[in-house]
């Protein structure tokens, strides 16, 4: 009986197995990228009711503050989230770039969509941009004027103020768009709920998802910018 | 009859033996009907070499019919060359333009050894076959055939994934190098059967703990090896072996086995 065989045996021993496979840690990348997404749709959802005015936003994020059983349940499972889906997608690249140690002088790829051949690389820039964003409306430390409690000013002054920060979140949101549009896709397959398709290669679904979360986060700046959100339009004008 | 013939140039990975350095080498093939099989190409080219007293460019082959999976080699980037769902022994000379050059490489993984210039070693996908691609049954008299009823669509979808010949484009064409379309469709194929459902946990189990014994890569579903499978098997049954999988490392009851070490 090889070593394989005997952890097969049990339950705690097939679990052991199950984390340390490729086709477990795909999935524990789809269940927790699958967390996240869900997040940003409720984050998304709350960013457009800077649309309904300060009242509205505000209150919700005074909400989510006075409820800190919430708040810091979702921070740690979030984090927690965040944590297994980058370890495991770091565990998985190692093991591609070991399968193919001498590569093609000619390789032509077929039908790799460009979402799901950049999402390594630009997935680094994701992550570049939680720490960003974090540091510029969570903490504040990337806001002069930032007002604790009053994410609506906030926004308004971001991105009236600092030029960077409505081009990043404008690029980012295209990688976040990106990101969904295979990450979804390849989501629902690694778990195996997806169900036999003339053509497996559409995505109803992960469309949506990622054209909505895009057009919705993109929303936000853009409203800032052409004054549609803010209390006076002419504060876009100088800095 | 110059008009009716092609000249290619053949730019083909040639290497002697297991880990020693290969390079390419260049050869015309000139006098070549469009009508010839790829692989009649090379025998020409090879007749050639041999009658100049050079070793001829190794590459496998059995029954040129595109149903065994012996042959297969990366013609200029693309597994079996351009022609979808085709075998590289099924691919013509029409597919070619008079003046192309055409690269050969030889299916690259970590789990394909190179054997000789386009030959590689698949063990590695038998050994995957061995840990759990199989049904066990007691030997004795033959039943009835038609003793245990099969679902139309069960059936169809166990013959797709059964069509499998194991030639490996899936892993040659992956990025990641990763076999799962090949072990997909062999847990699929018996898996969509009665037969196949006793040991339905423990293969899904023992053929992904082999295919990762085997240092293939893990599928991130780019869906190159769809279109490299000169059987054209969908993606669909990675997503059925990946079901499989995490139900099995939840409920299954027994051990699994692996088809030896790599
Ligand atoms: C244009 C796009 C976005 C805007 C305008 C935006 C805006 C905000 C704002 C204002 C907050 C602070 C909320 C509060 O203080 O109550 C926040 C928090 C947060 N955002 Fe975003 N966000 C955007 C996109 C994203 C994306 C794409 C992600 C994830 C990849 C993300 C992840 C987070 C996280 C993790 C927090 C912290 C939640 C916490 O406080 O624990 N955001 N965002
Ligand atoms: S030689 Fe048998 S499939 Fe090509």
């Amino acid at each position: 009986m090889t070593a394989a065989a005997k952890a097969g045996a049990s339950r705690r021993g097939r679990l052991a197995t199950f984390a340390s496979s490729t086709v477990g840690r795909k999935i524990a990348m789809a269940v927790s990228g699958l967390m996240m997404a869900g997040f940003l749709v409720i984050h998304m959802t709350a960013n457009l009711l800077a649309y309904a005015g300060p009242e509205h936003i505000n209150a919700y994020s005074r909400f989510l503050h006075n409820v800190p059983e919430l708040l810091w349940g979702a921070r740690i499972a979030l984090l927690a989230a965040l944590v297994v889906h980058v370890t495991s997608a770091i565990l998985l690249t190692r093991v591609s770039a070991t399968a193919r140690p001498v590569g093609y002088d000619q390789r032509e790829a077929q039908v790799a969509t460009i979402a799901a051949r950049t999402i390594r690389w630009l997935s680094v820039l994701l992550a570049l941009f939680i720490v960003l964003h974090l540091l510029h409306f969570t903490t504040g430390t990337l806001l002069p004027g930032f007002a604790e409690g009053d994410p609506y000013a906030n926004l308004v002054n971001a991105f009236s103020t600092q030029r960077w920060a409505a081009a990043f979140y404008l690029v980012m949101m295209v990688v976040v768009g990106l990101h969904l549009y295979h990450g979804t896709w390849s989501a629902i397959r690694t778990l195996g709920l997806s169900r036999p398709r003339r053509n497996p290669f559409s995505r109803p679904v992960a469309t949506v998802l990622a054209v909505a979360l895009w057009l919705g986060f993109t929303a936000v700046p853009v409203g800032v910018l052409l004054g549609l959100v803010g209390p006076r339009p002419s504060a876009t004008a100088s800095r | 009859m110059s008009e009716s013939t092609m000249r290619v140039t053949l730019k083909v990975w040639r290497q002697a033996g297991p880990g020693q350095a290969g390079r390419f080498a260049t050869y015309t093939a000139s006098d070549v009907s469009p009508d010839m099989s790829f692989l009649e190409m090379l025998d020409v080219v090879n007749e050639g070499l041999t009658e100049r007293g050079e070793s001829p460019i190794a590459f496998d082959h059995d029954c040129r019919e595109g149903i065994c999976g012996a042959c297969g080699m990366m013609i200029n980037g693309v597994a079996h060359g351009p022609m979808q769902a085709t075998t590289t022994c099924q691919l013509h000379m029409r597919s070619f333009r008079d003046g192309d050059t055409i690269t050969l490489e030889p299916w690259r993984a970590q789990a394909f050894p190179v054997i000789r210039d386009l030959c590689v070693d698949r063990g590695a996908l038998d050994r995957i076959v061995q840990a759990g691609g199989f049904v066990s049954v007691n030997t004795g008299s033959a039943r009835d055939g038609n003793a245990i009823p099969i679902a139309k669509t069960a059936a169809d979808a166990a013959m797709d994934a059964a069509a499998c010949i194991g030639c490996g484009a899936c892993v040659a064409a992956c990025p990641n190098g990763s076999a799962s379309l090949f072990t997909g469709a062999k847990i699929a194929h018996l898996g969509e059967l009665p037969q196949g459902q006793p040991e339905r946990g423990r293969r899904a189990l023992s053929m992904v703990t082999q295919m990762d014994l085997e240092h293939f890569g893990g599928c991130t579903l780019f869906g190159e090896c769809q279109v490299a499978c000169p059987k054209a098997i969908s993606i669909d049954v990675i997503a059925r072996m990946n079901r499989d999988y995490w139900m099995a490392t939840l409920f299954e009851r027994e051990g699994v086995a692996t088809g030896g070490d790599a």
